[in-house]
């Protein structure tokens, strides 16, 4: 019995990530999650820019490539004109929380009935290690090189508690996968933000806390062990907002 | 017993796997390098194995299939 295998809604491709990179367990989740909801036909997945950029050689569901930080945009029209089909956006911190901030807190608001996956990896990755509006307090970067000035730069912007002040969002939740028992919730989080759009609940954001060792200057494990030490201390999990838990719990 | 089958030429040599399993059954080959230029995973006490497929939950690159 086969009890582990790559999920049928990846290709075959090799994906260009760094050794160790999250990027590719997070994919992984993603199509796993499409494989068991039984969407494969029906998904349709918006690329970012960023090291995601050739997510559309990876997944095996058709794919659109948007401007930088568009996604949510994008997404918002497919799903518009194409109800039936089920619309998820992959998007970095750089291209989700800073050129793309307006979409996202717009698609929010309207509570777009989109699923949207947040990749935070406090930095810019793509580019070469610059600050991103993610990076914390005090984090080495290309472009702050003896730590981020919070006096200078301001503090990081957190997407899921910003995203829940808003009464639109139907679910919000940050997880990471920097070992086997967060990965496993943090697929259950993401089945979550699929079935709802599934259900027609609308917008539903998964932020995941995620690795780059290459930019972090890390070895792919010493980078997992970053996430525990100084990214949850920041960046808490859990849930932010579930609107149809809230409401069962009330009734 | 369990069976693991590696993709070996795709394998990034990033170790994560090896640091997951709680049977120390993997190791990163001391002598092959793949066609990326990595060192890749190899059983090294294939007997040992479980089947738990911890290491290829940590896969980034879908390297492991685990069977049972
Ligand atoms: C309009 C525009 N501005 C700037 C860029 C340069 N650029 C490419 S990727 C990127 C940021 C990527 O960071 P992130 O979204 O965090 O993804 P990561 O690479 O870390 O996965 C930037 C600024 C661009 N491609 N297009
Ligand atoms: S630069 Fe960072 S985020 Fe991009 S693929 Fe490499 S490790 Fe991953
Ligand atoms: S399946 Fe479990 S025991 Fe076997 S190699 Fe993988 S982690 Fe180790
Ligand atoms: S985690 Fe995957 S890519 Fe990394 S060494 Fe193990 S098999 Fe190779």
């Amino acid at each position: 019995m086969v009890v582990f295998e790559k999920p049928k809604s990846l290709t075959d491709v090799s994906m260009h990530y760094c050794p160790g990179c999250t990027h590719g367990i997070i994919h992984r989740l993603v199509a796993e999650v499409i494989d068991e909801l039984g969407i494969e036909g029906k998904t349709i997945g918006i690329a970012p820019v960023g090291c995601s950029v050739l997510a559309y050689n990876y997944f095996r569901c058709d794919m659109i490539e948007a401007a930088h930080g568009r996604a949510p945009a994008v997404a918002t029209g497919v799903k518009r004109s194409l109800p039936e089909n089920i619309v998820f956006t992959y998007q970095g911190d750089g291209d989700l929380a800073s050129i793309g901030t307006a979409e996202t807190v717009h698609a929010a608001a309207r509570n777009e009935n989109i699923t949207i996956i947040f990749i935070n990896n406090a930095i810019y990755g793509m580019t070469g290690g610059q600050m991103a509006p993610t990076s914390l307090p005090g984090q080495v970067t290309q472009t702050s090189p003896y730590g981020r000035d919070v006096t200078q730069c301001g503090y990081p912007v957190k997407v899921c508690e910003m995203l829940s002040q808003l009464d639109g969002p139907e679910y919000l939740e940050r997880v990471t996968v920097n070992n086997v028992k967060n990965i496993r919730n943090a697929k259950r989080a993401i089945k979550k933000a699929f079935q709802n759009q599934v259900e027609g609940k609308g917008f539903s954001l998964v932020e995941v806390l995620s690795s780059c060792p290459t930019n972090w200057g890390m070895t792919p494990q010493k980078a997992l062990e970053w996430i525990d030490e100084k990214m949850i201390p920041y960046y808490p999990l859990g849930v932010y907002k579930d609107r149809s838990a809230n409401k069962e719990a009330k009734a | 017993m369990a069976k693991l089958t590696f993709k070996s030429d795709d394998c990034k040599g990033c170790g994560l796997c090896v640091d997951a399993c709680p049977k120390k059954v993997l190791a990163l080959s001391k002598d092959k390098i793949n066609k990326k230029g990595h060192h890749p995973i190899e059983a090294v006490k294939p007997d040992d194995c479980i089947g738990c497929a911890f290491c290829a939950t940590m896969c980034p690159d879908c390297i492991i299939t685990v069977e049972r």
